[in-house]
């Protein structure tokens, strides 16, 4: 059990962050603050996605003249990587769009808390 | 005439190329933005036309992005099933992108440039989702589109952007957690090429990290596709979007979530392995038939017509989600026969509230009444046709696809769905026929007979919506060849 | 239906098409009254004529059609006329003609607006009617079924008041219902069947079938058909939808509506399910139970309605049930008697629905109660009233006589009593309200405001004449013209093929 807990430690924090995003843009009211557990969320991803790749005693993987490319084990998993760059211009972009609608949004209402918006789009609409 | 053999990287070479010209052309003459998108869209309804015939019978075309070879390279598959969807995708886009060029200007205002070129992302995303070969290839592309169609919703009333922001919040989860459910499949399979996975599957499928995978999957993707109890985003984001916006992604951006479900269910997982540990298949189906039962009941209790036809949506995906679940030949051409249908019937449904409402500036359906028929008799008898056809009556094509799912239920012998099928089909008739009645009986409190004159809109407007109306009957008609060669792609194990 | 009695033939489709073609001509033609009006005649006609040459074959046991494409997967379009279907065609569009030059009276006579929807409207009903009659398989039946539902809905709703629309909502909600059931049944068969086909006799392959599912699949098409033939308790959209012009009730709910309705039941029992297996299962004693309670039900509600359509579309539900009696009775004889009787009532039912149609533009009247002493005015209109009362109520020469004779004699052929009892009870029902209307209009003191009002104009009154005089004609010689008592008979022939021949019904109904 405790080999269990302690061996895949890496996806019990993935989700342990996953979850501290989830509330995050559940639970907040702030639309700013849902925006940076929205961010939070993705970040669980990507680290879970970094530590599929990590090994232990292995180097990024950059060629490196002393150890043979033929020697996989000494490097580590590229792909992984590669692809949670990928990702985070996704999120990037994300996150834009979101502060861009938040503009949008504040222009209108003056407003970025969920509960006044929602009363003010109440007034808005007899 | 172009290869086949090359042809999966036209598209997006086509819709990028296209997107470029309207931001630059768009910088200097804001007005030629529409042409341009439209021309764009029309040739990658050509293409994919040409694909369709094509693959259609024949073995599938493999594309390998810049000379890698799968599974380390990224290849985009064109194969019947997603030369269909591009065919109806692409066609649909190009009507309601035509249809816009009637559009007056304070619709649009100044955003004509920043809507062509997110249509064309939207469809650039779309595209690449239904061609690529490759998971995580998929999930930007799912990004792409979805962000465009954020930026689409924005564009529409006040409450628009908040809508487009919840939707962002939802979407953007239901995004990660298919990224999440990859990962999983990568970390066992060691491959992200849908190919590569369907070959390993079947030994692997009984395994933890692979059950997770199909669950975070199907939630995530259930999410973009509004499936129920997952559907909180969409009626928002139609209702306050513009009529314009709702049109294009209304019809075609909760279909390539679907395409999505046929791909990973039917063709990554085959429909062995996605039952084998948990009942998957079955609980989809379930929650599809309850969503099609709340979408109908919903959509009877709305006063305004996009937010209406937001909830018939929501039941309408509950066909096609179904249909796929289903996991047999009868439910899978029905599903796919019912993207056609749907793609045509909602996009014809919106484009007529697009006109009602740049013409009479609301689209509350409590002011409906019979000057509407006579001042716009093309657009009602459209709206009819589309209704009917939504109702499932024949002639209509609504009517065959829903036979073919009634019979892929009874073929998974689920007594509920078929109720649940047969049952939508009456609660589409009350909230259909309440506005039929409005529209042609209801007597106006008006006694101005100005008020009646025949003032139907431009032509440009008129004529898509008429085109999806005779595609609507002409489908009816020739439904047998096309459900018969949608029932060959069936995946066999 | 056996492949060597089989011949490809256009005719059944041209024959569909005839009002099909007609109702964009009559659409367009919206501004010249007199053009739309010819172009309602000339389908009616042509359509009328292609029926009839129909007939020979028929009368010969053959069946002539096509199949033109699939409908959907494994299912085709197929036109085919048996005899069932020609003699259903053949009542559909030759009342057609009639009610043509009816409807132009009543409708200009009363000045109703949209008369174009109208004719267009009642053009598409006529098509859809021939292509049930016509239909080679439940699926081709049920696609002209639900066009036929939703064809009507116009008419029904016609005068556009909240009575009408009250009543197309009725009407919708009880024939869509109708229709998904019948769809239901008909995808269950096709999954356990392979196959949607009609062949006299029932499709082999449902003997396999669960009992339970069977039972259920029964009942829906029964429901399914039912609602159409007005089987209690599926009847009350058919009073409601009196609100429509009465040559829409006229046509549509005593011919072309309700008759696809007990067509359909009879397609149903004798063409899908099979006589043999009714027997068998003893669903004939469920159709015998639901279609006597309606048939003394309907006629007892009908003593209650004081608006004459309304009493007229009671005496319907309770007539519709008649034919669904001889079903229930399960001999050659019973069906021949049940089939005669869907021409018999058709052409009495109308002459009565025309009179009252005629009665309401000439003097504004549709109440009973109104009814005092017209028959001094209106001698020629009120006497046709007269022989369609005398044939519903059974007697002697109108057909309905004929009609119930030969049910009778059914059902004593195969020893049922209570069939017999209803009919005769019945019969007295029926002549218990229908003649006071008859007292009234010859024997009382008509008001002062009917005096020289004068017969209603000859658009209306010659087509009575002709359909009350056709009652009698009929009645007198079954055989006449067109060979409908043949008819009949050959279908019950083919329908029992292997116990009783021709002459044996022959023999057994002299004809008087």
């Amino acid at each position: 059990m405790m080999d269990y807990l302690v061996g895949h430690y890496a996806y019990f924090f993935t989700v342990l962050i996953m979850c501290l995003g989830l509330y995050g843009l559940m639970f907040k009211k702030n639309l700013v603050k849902k925006v940076i557990g929205l961010s939070i969320l993705q970040v669980a991803v990507i680290l879970f996605y970094v530590s599929l790749a990590s090994k232990w005693g292995a180097t990024v993987p950059v060629k490196w003249a002393e150890v043979p490319v033929t020697e996989v084990a000494a490097y580590l998993n590229p792909l992984p990587h590669t692809l949670m760059l990928t990702a985070i211009v996704v999120g990037v972009a994300t996150q834009g769009v979101a502060f861009a609608l938040m503009i949008a949004i504040w222009n209108r209402y003056k407003t970025l808390d969920e509960d006044d918006l929602l009363d003010r789009i109440s007034e808005d609409t007899p | 005439m172009i290869e086949l053999s090359s042809l999966p990287a036209l598209f997006p070479i086509l819709l990028i190329s296209g997107t470029l010209l309207v931001v630059l052309t768009g910088l200097r003459y804001s007005s030629m933005a529409q042409p341009i998108a439209t021309l764009t869209a029309f040739f990658t309804a050509l293409t994919s036309l040409y694909a369709l015939l094509g693959v259609a019978n024949a073995e599938p075309v493999r594309y390998a992005f810049g000379g890698w070879a799968p599974p380390i390279g990224i290849e985009f598959v064109l194969d019947g099933v997603s030369g269909f969807f591009l065919l109806v995708i692409n066609s649909v886009a190009t009507l309601v992108l035509f249809h816009s060029a009637g559009l007056r200007n304070q619709i649009l205002g100044t955003k004509q440039t920043a809507y062509y070129a997110l249509s064309l992302l939207l469809l650039l995303g779309l595209n690449g989702m239904v061609l690529t070969g490759d998971l995580f290839n998929l999930y930007v592309f799912l990004e792409i589109s979805s962000l465009a169609s954020y930026g689409l919703i924005s564009i529409g009333s006040r409450q628009a952007p908040y809508a487009a922001f919840r939707y962002l919040i939802i979407g953007t989860v239901g995004g990660t957690f298919y990224l999440l459910g990859v990962g999983f499949l990568y970390a066992v399979t060691g491959t992200l090429n849908m190919a590569d996975i369907a070959g390993l599957i079947p030994e692997i499928s009984a395994t933890t990290p692979v059950i997770t995978a199909l669950i975070l999957i199907i939630t995530g993707v259930g999410i973009k596709a509004a499936l129920f109890p997952m559907y909180g985003w969409l009626p928002e984001a139609y209702t306050h979007a513009n009529a314009i916006s709702s049109a294009l992604i209304a019809p075609i951006g909760t279909k390539v979530a679907a395409y999505i479900l046929v791909r990973i269910g039917l063709f990554v997982f085959g429909a062995e392995n996605v039952d084998r540990v948990i009942p998957a298949s079955q609980t989809i189906a379930i929650l599809a038939g309850v969503g099609i039962l709340f979408g109908s009941l919903m959509a009877i209790s709305q006063r305004n017509l996009k937010r209406m036809l937001a909830f018939s949506s929501v039941s309408q995906i509950g066909y096609i989600v179904m249909g796929i679940a289903l996991m047999n030949p009868f439910g899978f051409a029905g599903a796919l026969f019912h993207v056609l249908n749907h793609a045509i019937m909602k996009s014809a449904l919106f484009l007529v509230s697009a006109t009602i409402e740049q013409e009479e500036g609301h689209s509350d359906l409590t002011r409906f009444d019979d000057t509407y028929r006579k001042k716009y008799p093309y657009t009602m008898a459209v709206f009819t046709i589309a209704a009917i056809s939504m109702i499932g009556l024949p002639p209509l094509a609504g009517f065959f696809s829903k036979w073919m799912l009634a019979l892929g239920t009874l073929e998974a012998g689920s007594w509920f769905l078929f109720v649940v099928i047969l049952s939508s089909s009456l609660l589409n008739a009350v909230y259909f026929f309440r506005i039929l009645e409005r529209v042609y009986l209801k007597k106006s409190g008006q006694k101005d007979p100005s008020d009646a004159r025949f003032q139907e809109s431009p032509w440009v407007m008129r004529a898509p919506a008429l085109v999806l109306a005779i595609a609507l009957m002409a489908f009816g008609f020739a439904n047998a060849p096309i459900l018969e060669m949608i029932q060959l792609w069936f995946p066999v194990q | 239906m056996s492949p060597a009695d089989f011949t490809f033939s256009w005719i059944p489709f041209f024959a569909l098409l005839a009002s099909l073609v007609a109702v964009p001509f009559i659409a367009l033609s919206g501004s010249r009254p007199n053009l739309r009006e010819s172009w309602t005649v000339l389908a009616a006609v042509v359509k009328f004529g292609l029926v009839v040459s129909l007939i020979p074959g028929a009368l010969e046991g053959k069946t002539v059609g096509l199949t033109l494409f699939e409908l959907a997967p494994g299912l085709p379009f197929e036109l085919e006329a048996d005899p069932f279907g020609v003699l259903f065609a053949l009542i559909a569009s030759g009342l057609w003609i009639v009610t043509s030059f009816y409807s132009m009276g009543y409708m200009r006579g009363n000045k109703e607006k949209k008369q174009t929807r109208f004719f267009a409207s009642f053009a598409l009903c006529l098509s859809s009617t021939i292509g049930v009659a016509f239909a080679g398989n439940l699926f081709t039946f049920i696609f002209f079924y639900e066009v036929l539902t939703l064809s009507t809905y116009p008419l029904v709703v016609h005068k556009e008041t909240d009575a009408a629309i009250q009543a197309s909502r009725k009407y919708l909600s009880y024939t869509l219902t109708a229709g998904l059931l019948l769809i239901a049944a008909a995808g269950i068969i096709y999954m356990h069947a392979g196959t949607l086909d009609f062949q006299a006799g029932g499709l082999k392959e449902l003997r396999s079938m669960p009992e339970p599912l069977m039972l259920s699949v029964f009942l829906m098409m029964l429901a399914g058909v039912g609602v159409k033939a007005g089987i209690m308790p599926l009847h009350s959209w058919l009073p409601s939808a009196m609100a429509a012009p009465t040559p829409v009730s006229a046509l549509l709910h005593a011919v072309a509506v309700v008759k696809s309705g007990v067509f359909g039941v009879i397609r149903v029992t004798g063409f899908v399910i099979g006589f043999d297996l009714m027997k068998e299962m003893s669903y004939d004693t469920i159709l015998m139970v639901l279609s006597g309670f309606t048939i003394l039900v309907a006629s007892l509600l009908a003593f209650k309605q004081d608006n004459l359509k309304r009493r007229l579309a009671y005496s319907t539900v309770g007539h519709l049930s008649y034919i669904v009696l001889g079903v229930a009775i399960m001999s050659p004889i019973g069906l021949t008697g049940s089939i005669l009787h869907i021409a018999a009532h058709a052409t009495m039912k109308i002459t009565l629905f025309f009179v009252a149609g005629s009665v309401y533009v000439h003097l504004h009247k549709e109440n009973i109660s109104q009814l005092d002493g017209i028959a001094r005015e209106m001698p020629w209109t009120m006497g046709a009233f007269t022989i369609g009362a005398m044939g519903l109520a059974g007697m002697p020469p109108v057909n309905g006589f004929f009609s119930k004779w030969t049910l009778g004699l059914g059902s004593l052929e195969a020893g049922l009593w209570i069939p017999l009892a209803i009919l005769v009870g019945s019969g007295l029902l029926n002549a218990g309200y229908f003649f006071p209307i008859v007292y009234r209009a010859y024997f009382k003191k008509p008001g002062v405001e009917l005096n020289g009002v004068g017969e209603a104009s000859p658009w209306m009154t010659v087509p009575i004449v002709i359909t009350a005089s056709l009652s009698v004609l009929f009645g007198l010689y079954p055989d006449l013209f067109f060979g409908i008592f043949e008819l009949a008979s050959t279908v019950a022939i083919q329908l029992f093929a292997s116990q009783d021949s021709l002459s044996f019904i022959h023999e057994s109904v002299k004809i008087p």
